[in-house]
């Protein structure tokens, strides 16, 4: 295989694409994209570097290729974090690399908090980028509110390098908070999402809340006063036996995939009432499964079927949310597919910003995934 | 301010238009009577005025589907308004265009606790949204001044924020789907009651575009449960600057207040004189409020009563009681009226890093002086979202020009240290022609060619957000 291109600076990155004939496998460092477009490999981790960090103003902005590791050893500095809790997909992906800033906001990662922060798009105050015709193009800016023009920023995240190449990135951190408790019961799944609901309609803000072979387990951070405050409250507004445990690599491993075993996986975002039911589907399956978000995601992960377990799992998903197959057989579709209104809204979006289709081309909208090429 | 010159086959054909549209709406739902349009010739920016060929007021998404379905095959614009309440012109009409209300849609259409969420015809306002569920102990976070009147399609259309996004975030951060009604006719439904929609957002791009890509009939809102209680301080400092620094402070402590609001001097007196909220006299005055059980907020209270102390505060009051809470708020609530009651104002959105308060504060002080007006700045300091009112006299000649060209620089200056715009009033008719401070032609061209593809005859809510040099061949279609 030829080496992956690697600009350096912007200017370089719109020069290429505007020369490449395409198309172009877009990646940061390669260690979360969950379909990668045919093509020569496009890589922006030369695209590094904080550019702007004003702890006071909770603002940071890098280059596209910064490592996440960096900005957040950076931030810890500061005791201020990414408050939507950057997955690690390595392992649950079999990837190597290094994680870069760019690659977060591509896919709109997020972690257990978003319940209460918020997923990447949620903290990108601004982007900048190449489109598919290297023209380089900005949106939003490093201000918490900004309403100025139609919102591209939002547009971007989670694009999937559909539209461009993200090239730099302003987020908006967080303080890390005094302290953090997880509280764990042992009880049935569906009691125990019921629980996760009942906590995540108090007013005792949960910033954790999943269930899976660790039993029901929720989050509770802020002041160490607060902390104690909420806990106490928590208990007692769901009775049962509620114990207090060190969650930290509990809720890692709940952020990079759900901790589960092999299979193929699946990322399941959904109605958190019907979360129950869509696991349900799978009765007739060797499978297992983690919840977070109260149940609005669900990690599966489906053993011995050819599709992965598309078809029941897309059946059961239909009209009360969408499953993403992020590891999993070859031939089958990555995303969701989509209404045909929507799809068609999404096609001309992209022919807007990449006419010539050469960003990773046939990725979104019953794109077929081919493994072979950004591994 | 420019507008484009109405269409003339448009504004000659106004009988055939609304014989088209009567066929597909109830008799009352079409207003042409000019009496009648009068209502609709402005918005909160009243300093334009224009009459629409014709209001229609639809009660169902099907309704709003036949009725851009006859504009666009006639070619008719429309100009999408929820309450009228922008006050940057969002819902400003021409004279050769359809206003389409959706003040009638106003039903709640599902309220989910266990999921959180509640989906609401767009006619509703924003308090009564917060009102349908308050009783259960639930609230809708987004809070623009104006939620008594203003209603959630425009602030999905402007994704108004107000003084509490600083914890809560503003309406993008908690949307989760949406009808919407393509200038075709076409629904699309986008999103729903789960967290994240697949493929491209979709909605993270309707949000905040102003009525330029479709008419949002629908949505499904985020509903938090309420927190135990709050209990705002209102502290008072000898200068804009330490005021300023104050709120750094705040915030690089990992405090996370649910909002903190900032007056000058000007607008002190005047919301003093106003609504006699017992302000203390002092050059600079911020409101910070912390959520929470009793215990909490005594405890949040406790660190921002040292940090304040830091900085010698000439005030220091805590709210004691809820009479007290709602005292402190009146001031800053009622600060647009009495200013208003001074003399006409212009209100500035311009969002900067909260590190340049200070020195934006100075110079727009400078600004004014040297143009002649007075000035009073109130606004979200937690955001850097600043508020300066202007003041003019709208009788005198010559005034609202001094004032609009001290507007435009002040915005200029909001860029050029790192800002923007507009923070959470949208850009409208107001700011369409200083766009090009902001941004380049490229980036206003990728922001065209979104709108190219949800409204390819251009004629969603003309003459809005773009400078008109940069849409002339689109709009000419």
């Amino acid at each position: 295989m030829k080496d992956a291109m690697k600009p350096e600076s912007e200017a370089e990155l719109s020069e290429m694409v505007r020369a490449s004939a395409g198309p172009l496998c877009l990646r940061g460092g390669g260690t979360r994209g969950v379909a990668f477009g045919a093509g020569e490999v496009l890589e922006t981790s030369a695209l590094a570097g904080i550019r702007l960090y004003e702890p006071g103003a909770l603002t940071l902005v890098a280059g596209a290729g910064t490592s996440v590791a960096e900005v957040e050893a950076v931030l810890a500095g500061e005791r201020q974090r990414l408050a939507f809790e950057v997955p690690d997909m390595r392992s649950a992906l079999g990837r190597a690399g290094v994680s870069t800033l760019g690659g977060v906001a591509a896919v709109n990662a997020c972690g257990p908090r978003r319940v209460q922060a918020g997923s990447a798009r949620d903290h990108m105050l601004g982007v900048r980028f190449v489109d598919g015709t290297g023209t380089v193009v900005k949106s939003g800016g490093r201000v918490m509110k900004n309403v100025t023009g139609l919102d591209l920023v939002k547009l971007l995240a989670g694009s999937h390098g559909t539209l461009g190449v993200i090239s730099e990135v302003a987020f908006k951190v967080q303080a890390v908070p005094e302290a953090e408790v997880s509280l764990c019961a042992q009880v049935g799944v569906t009691a125990g999402l019921g629980l996760l609901r009942k906590a995540l309609g108090s007013p005792f803000e949960v910033s954790g809340a999943a269930y899976g072979s660790f039993g029901a387990v929720l989050r509770v951070e802020g002041m160490a006063a607060s902390v104690r405050y909420r806990v106490a409250a928590l208990k007692a507004l769901l009775g049962g036996d509620w114990v207090e445990i060190d969650g930290r690599g509990l809720w890692q491993n709940v952020r990079d995939g759900g901790g589960l075993g092999a299979g193929a996986l699946w990322r399941v975002s959904v109605k958190p009432t019907e979360a129950a039911r869509v696991v349900a589907s799978l009765a007739e399956v060797e499978h297992e499964a983690t919840f977070d978000w109260g149940g609005g995601l669900i990690w599966i992960a489906v053993r011995g079927l050819a599709d992965g377990g598309a078809g029941l799992i897309r059946a059961a998903v239909s009209g009360v949310g969408h499953a993403t197959l992020v590891r999993g057989p070859e031939g089958v579709p990555v995303f969701q597919p989509e209404a045909a209104g929507v799809a068609a809204l999404s096609r001309a979006l992209r022919a807007k910003f990449d006419p010539r289709e050469i960003l990773n081309r046939g990725i979104l909208n019953a794109g077929i995934l081919d493994r072979g090429v950004g591994g | 301010m420019d507008m484009p010159l109405p269409d003339q086959a448009i504004l000659s054909s106004r009988d055939a238009v609304l014989r088209r549209l009567r066929a597909v709406l109830p008799a009352d739902a079409v207003i042409s009577d000019a009496a009648e349009t009068r209502a609709y010739e402005c918005d909160a920016l009243t300093a334009y005025r224009c009459a629409p060929l014709a209001v229609v007021l639809p009660r169902s998404t099907a309704e709003v589907s036949a009725v851009l379905k006859v504009c666009s095959a006639l070619g008719v614009k429309v100009v999408p308004r929820g309450s009228g309440t922008s006050l940057a012109g969002g819902a400003f009409p021409t004279a050769d265009c359809v206003v389409l209300g959706v003040a009638r849609m106003n039903a709640v259409i599902e309220t989910d606790y266990e999921n959180r969420f509640i989906r609401v015809q767009t006619g509703r306002t924003n308090l009564a949204v917060t009102g349908a569920v308050e009783a259960d102990g639930w609230f809708y976070a987004p809070d623009p001044s104006s939620q008594l009147a203003c209603a959630i399609a425009g602030n999905i259309a402007m994704n108004s924020g107000g003084a509490h996004c600083l914890k809560y975030g503003v309406t993008t951060n908690n949307l989760l789907g949406v009808t919407l009604v393509l200038m075709s006719g076409e629904v699309v439904e986008i999103g729903g009651a789960y967290s994240d929609a697949s493929g491209l957002d979709l909605l993270g791009v309707i949000c905040g575009s102003e009525g330029q890509l479709g008419v949002v009939t629908e949505a499904t809102l985020r509903i938090l449960p309420k927190p135990e209680g709050a209990r705002p301080v209102l502290m008072g400092f000898a200068s804009n600057e330490v005021a300023g620094e104050c709120v750094a402070d705040i915030i690089r402590a990992g405090l996370l207040p649910v909002a903190i609001e900032f007056m000058d001097r000007p607008c002190i007196r005047a919301c003093e004189d106003f609504a006699h909220a017992g302000y203390p006299d002092c050059e600079a005055l911020l409101i910070v409020e912390v959520e929470g059980s009793a215990a909490e907020i005594d405890a949040q209270l406790a660190l921002i009563k040292a940090i304040a102390l830091r900085h010698d505060p000439v005030a220091y009051r805590e709210s004691g009681s809820a009479e007290e809470s709602a005292k402190i708020w009146l001031g800053r609530k009622s600060a647009f009226g009495a200013m208003g009651q001074i003399a006409d104002y212009m209100c500035l959105d311009g969002t900067i890093p909260v590190s340049e308060l200070p020195f934006v504060l100075r110079r727009i002080g400078e600004m004014t002086a040297a143009a002649g007006l007075r000035v009073g700045n109130v606004f979200h300091a937690g955001d850097g979202n600043m508020h300066p009112l202007i003041l003019y006299n709208a009788n005198k000649p010559g005034d609202l020009e001094i004032c609009e060209a001290l507007g435009a620089d002040i915005l200029k200056l909001c860029v050029e240290v790192g800002g923007c715009l507009t923070g959470e009033h949208g850009v409208g008719v107001e700011k369409r022609d200083l766009m090009t401070v902001q941004f380049s032609g490229d980036d206003l061209e990728a922001q065209l060619r979104v709108k190219d593809v949800f409204d390819p005859k251009w004629l969603l809510n003309p003459a809005k957000v773009f400078p008109l040099e940069i849409t002339a061949s689109r709009r000419a279609g």
